[in-house]
């Protein structure tokens, strides 16, 4: 009973994400704006996530299972990536690479930036 | 093929009983082996793959209980708010610089497959393709679409990026001496979506959190950098 009624909650929760996802003006996820809903349900109090913990604890713990059948659709698309297929898995690693090189620093940066103003107010504040 | 194995095939147990195979030796297989390549989602996609070629199963058939399992990533998706509201503090303390690096890092995610694209002198319709290939699926294909791009092989682009985020995403901690899990997890969401999100929940709670917020907020600036540049 405790797992179907968890289950039931998040698929209610995905309804309502992909409804309000539908009525963006720009294409926007379901699945990330349930997200969204779910947090704002979390911070205000109306869902609490220990109760919810065994459905989703099993979902975080198996996450990368529930991908597994997107790329099977290589199969059939494979004729349309055929002649740039090394080109376009060398424009994958390099760009992923300079992508997480390039966030990875510039949050680090930030996050020091942000410090130092955070320490300087503070001096000023007890000074 | 005898027609008691194709209309077997064609039941949507058996491509959710086979997805749910090949995960488990892929898994098993990533345990013994050790290696960031022995990736259980790639393990369990080469199996998948070779089994309907060798048993000529068509992929149509696969596809009925594959997308049994694929439905549910709304839902798995939705459960990283358990995550991301576990850290709340970091998230109060932090969100300036994770918005402003996700903004950064999804330009230079751009301007890299556009310059790539060029020099390898491919077609208008492969760039408008690879550009959306760091974010989640839902945002990439309409991108694709709007700027003339084929939606399979922009799938097939970001299947391949995520498989690589969540493969190398500790290595390259490490080769680039990250040292702050803020820094690391919004890395992780911003370059390779929510496949690298899976790997960013091993390595710890602070990494999984940022990384499944810069999933969202990666395909929304993506989105509106797009619009400006048709």
């Amino acid at each position: 009973m405790k797992i179907l009624s968890q289950i039931a909650f998040m698929l209610l929760i995905c309804l309502a994400g992909q409804y309000i996802a539908s009525l963006l003006p720009m294409p926007f996820p379901g699945s990330v704006m349930s997200m969204v809903i779910l947090f704002i349900l979390f911070l205000l109090n109306w869902a609490k996530p220990q109760k919810l913990s065994e459905v989703n604890d099993f979902f975080l713990n198996n996450m990368s299972f529930f991908f597994v059948p997107s790329a099977v659709s290589i199969l059939t698309q494979f004729e349309l990536i055929k002649n740039n297929i090394v080109q376009i898995l060398i424009i994958c690693v390099v760009s992923l690479i300079v992508t997480f090189a390039v966030t990875a620093y510039t949050v680090t940066l930030v996050i020091n930036l942000q410090n130092k103003f955070r320490k300087k107010r503070q001096k000023e504040e007890t000074a | 093929m005898t027609d008691a194995f194709y209309s077997l095939t064609s039941n949507a147990m058996f491509g959710a009983a086979l997805t749910i195979f090949a995960y488990l030796i892929g898994v098993s297989a990533n345990k013994k082996l050790r290696t960031p390549i022995a990736n259980p989602v790639l393990i369990a996609d080469a199996i998948i793959i070779m089994m309907l070629l060798l048993l000529d199963i068509p992929y149509e058939n696969y596809k009925i209980g594959g997308d049994m399992v694929e439905t549910f990533l709304a839902p798995v998706t939705a459960a990283l708010a358990v995550k991301i509201h576990s850290q709340l503090k970091e998230l109060k303390e932090n969100w300036l610089p994770l918005i402003i690096g996700s903004a950064v890092g999804s330009l230079a995610s751009i301007l890299c497959v556009l310059a790539m694209c060029r020099m390898f002198g491919l077609s208008d319709s492969v760039t408008a393709s690879l550009i959306p290939k760091s974010v989640t699926t839902a945002i990439a294909v309409p991108i694709s679409v709007s700027g003339g791009g084929i939606p399979a092989v922009t799938v097939i682009a970001l299947m391949f990026t995520g498989m690589l985020g969540a493969m190398f995403s500790p290595l390259m901690i490490k080769i680039f001496k990250i040292k702050n899990p803020i820094a690391a997890g919004t890395a992780i969401g911003t370059s390779s979506h929510a496949l690298g999100t899976t790997k960013a929940l091993e390595i710890g709670d602070v990494e999984g959190a940022m990384s499944g917020i810069a999933i969202g907020l990666a395909g929304l600036i993506t989105t509106i950098y797009t619009m400006f540049m048709a």
